[in-house]
């Protein structure tokens, strides 16, 4: 076999790694085994840097927003601020309600946080630059991404909190309506490239800007500005934060969480934000598609791009209410994703366009 | 099928919950996210601040009215040396008259700032607050000028105020206001035509006129359901007479108005501030009044609008150097006792605009 990461060109010391491994002579399922934990470890290290970064860069820029520094002590521009809060949060009493159902409460967290990591099985970073290029990738993607509900609910009902269990109950409903929306966008990508696998959507984007879905007339920008609504709400950032909602519900489902546990539902949502960037740019602005630079770049260059734009979502607008999200995804969004969907079933029978 | 069960619930919001702005509790019994009944429990922040004042002279009085209502300390420094000047028959000089107006608009300003920035971040717009608060910084150090305080300012005293302003006030007061008039925009522009604010406002806990005057609602609040009363002009003291401007006043009563309401309580303000720095006279500052003068046996209520409605004092006297009996009235003590009338039947997030855009204060509720 080779490496899954396929760019032993990128990183010379992957292919001399594997090539060190297989001259242990180890048996072909116990390699494979070797190299994907080997695979989980990197990713999660990636990903964990990418988390912290972002909290970084989202502090950064609510500050600059807000006519202030941001983070400015810890290093230049405070750049190890983040890292000194995790190992803050590392060191804080993992403070446990007496009332709590101890089951749920304690894998609450850990469901949400595998649930995040979960996704970038399939998520190409660059040409080639996959941990595994399944051939259902954006369904999957989907599919896990929506665990992390069931995780928010657990933490709703095992803190035995009426807060937590309100903020609990939201987002479930939350999730749940902004879902239909969200893969109905996506649909509209998967009819014109007819693949599901995340390699074949990017590819189908080769060629320039004007073949990036976004700005291909007229399914495309409504298709991504669809998307990138029932994506904010899918990550639980305002305007849609109301499962977290400080100010209604304190701070929702973690309202009893503390430390490690506090820690992990704050990562992955940071890593959620990434997810629904990186599918963004997947499907709508041609991946790792890019001039010049490495493709990993472009694609991380990108990715941060759609970031930022969620970022200004959250610093600038104040939080719908419970019941106006609702109304907005089911009288609005559905209905709009449903009619372009349709359309775009029709253009791509008809063979007109596209 | 069989039928789904449900059940009403209770939640504690408060003493320490983020929307409440200080330490107010109120019980409430949801059905869902619907709330059925609010029970507002006060007197978390009693610091008995009537019975202090029994003790004191009417000098070392000012200092304790502070601590009253503490984002517009400059009216409640205002009102008590009102009452006592009218129990002792002291003539203020116009020069300190001008400079309260002035402090008393500045102070408004201030606290309505922190109502648009707070308010604002209540609904989930976290922006705004930092906002509010630059433009108050500058009226801040204003006061921090003036009389050193930042917050507590023990500024305007039984007959007259503490200190004169410093010659660099004037240039920096117009500097302020000017900053602040040009920002004005932006603050309108962040949420008056924002979709979300509107709809997370517009026709959300309609207080109506009458209820309102039942309960005892004054200021802001009221003016924002349609009734033009504000005791600035219907009751002139000091010399708001003298100044050309008008109380706004809106119809509907919602929230949107109810913050529309402040911002154009901000412009009034500057109306009045510049006419008050172009007619300041030369004079004295204070009238000789002794640290221990005795204002003669009777009783006195004495009342200012200040940012959150009517803040009265009443004083009642024996004629001995320390008041008989002191009792105050806040605005904010009356908005909170009428809002489980019209803040329930709504979401729990409703509840947080409405308790925001009545801008309620704690240690004016509980004293």
């Amino acid at each position: 076999m080779t490496w899954p990461i396929a760019t032993a060109e990128l990183f010379p010391i992957f292919s001399y790694l594997y090539e060190l491994l297989e001259s242990t002579g180890l048996p072909q399922p116990w390699l494979a085994i070797v190299v994907y934990t080997f695979l989980a470890v990197v990713m999660f290290g990636v990903l964990a840097l990418l988390a912290l970064f972002l909290v970084w860069w989202e502090r950064k820029i609510a500050g600059h927003i807000q006519q202030r520094f941001g983070p400015m002590r810890h290093g230049w521009h405070g750049w190890y601020q983040t890292i000194m809060d995790a190992v803050k949060l590392l060191q804080k009493e993992d403070v446990r309600v007496a009332t709590r159902d101890k089951p749920v409460f304690f894998w609450a967290p850990v469901i949400c946080f595998v649930a995040a990591f979960l996704a970038y099985v399939t998520i190409p970073f660059g040409e080639g630059l996959i941990v595994a290029d399944l051939n259902i990738g954006i369904l999957y993607v989907m599919a896990v991404t929506t665990f992390t509900v069931i995780s928010l609910l657990m933490a709703g009902w095992g803190s035995n909190n009426k807060y937590a269990l309100l903020g609990g109950m939201r987002s479930a409903a939350q999730v749940v309506s902004y879902e239909v929306p969200m893969v109905a966008s996506i649909l509209v990508v998967v009819l014109f490239v007819g693949s599901l696998s995340m390699v074949d959507i990017v590819q189908a984007q080769a060629g320039g800007i004007w073949n990036w879905y976004a700005f291909r007339l007229p399914f495309g920008p409504i298709a991504f500005c669809t998307y990138i609504i029932a994506a904010t709400a899918e990550a639980n950032r305002t305007p849609f934060d109301i499962p977290e909602a400080e100010q209604e519900l304190v701070a929702g489902f973690n309202v009893e969480y503390s430390g490690m546990k506090f820690a992990m539902f704050f990562l992955a949502e940071f890593v959620n934000a990434f997810t629904v960037s990186a599918i963004a740019v997947i499907l709508f602005f041609g991946g790792w598609h890019g001039a010049l630079l490495p493709s990993w770049m472009w694609f991380l260059g990108k990715t941060f791009m759609i970031v930022l734009l969620l970022m200004l979502f959250r610093w600038t607008y104040p939080r719908l209410r419970v019941d106006q999200l609702m109304e907005f995804s089911w009288k609005f969004l559905v209905p709009v994703t449903f009619v372009n969907i349709i359309i775009a079933a029709w253009f791509k029978y008809a063979g007109w366009y596209w | 099928m069989p039928e789904l069960r449900t059940e009403e619930f209770q939640v504690n919001m408060g003493p320490h919950h983020p929307a409440t702005h200080g330490v107010c509790r109120m019980i409430l019994t949801m059905d869902g996210e619907k709330i059925v009944k609010i029970e507002p429990v006060i007197g978390y922040l009693h610091r008995a601040l009537e019975k202090i004042c029994e003790n004191r002279t009417y000098a070392q009085c000012i200092p304790v009215t502070d601590r009253f209502e503490y984002v517009t300390a400059m009216s409640c420094n205002q009102v008590f040396a009102m009452a006592a000047e009218r129990l002792a028959g002291i003539e203020v000089p116009e020069r300190a008259e001008y400079l309260r107006v002035i402090m008393l608009e500045l102070n408004r300003i201030a606290s309505h700032l922190i109502f648009y920035g707070v308010t604002a971040m209540d609904l989930g717009a976290l922006t705004p607050f930092l906002y509010g608060l630059r433009e108050r910084e500058a009226i801040i150090d204003l006061f921090e000028m003036t009389c050193g305080q930042r917050l507590t300012y023990n500024y305007i005293r039984v007959g007259g105020v503490a200190k004169d302003i410093p010659k660099e006030f004037i240039p920096k007061c117009h500097e302020a206001i000017d900053v602040i008039t040009e920002k004005m925009s932006d603050y309108e522009g962040l949420l008056n035509e924002n979709p979300i604010w509107l709809v997370r406002t517009k026709g959300i806990g309609v207080m109506p006129a009458k209820l309102g005057i039942d309960y005892g609602v004054s200021g802001p609040v009221l003016r924002a359901s349609g009734v033009d009363y504000d005791i600035r002009r219907d009751d002139p003291y000091s010399i708001y007479d003298k100044f050309d401007w008008k109380p706004a006043v809106h119809q509907n009563g919602d929230c949107f108005d109810r913050y529309l309401i402040r911002l154009d309580e901000i412009k009034q303000s500057i109306k009045i501030i510049k006419q008050a720095l172009e007619g300041l006279p030369e004079g004295d500052i204070k009238a000789k009044v002794s640290p221990n003068f005795k204002p003669p046996a009777g009783e006195v209520y004495a009342r200012v609008e200040n940012s959150r409605g009517e803040l009265g004092i009443y004083i009642q006297s024996d004629g001995g150097k320390k008041p008989l009996r002191v009792k105050m009235r806040g605005g904010s003590y009356c908005q909170l006792q009428a809002l489980p009338y019209f803040g329930t039947n709504c979401f729990i997030a409703d509840l947080v605009a409405i308790f925001a855009t009545l801008d309620i204060i704690l240690p004016e509720v509980d004293r």
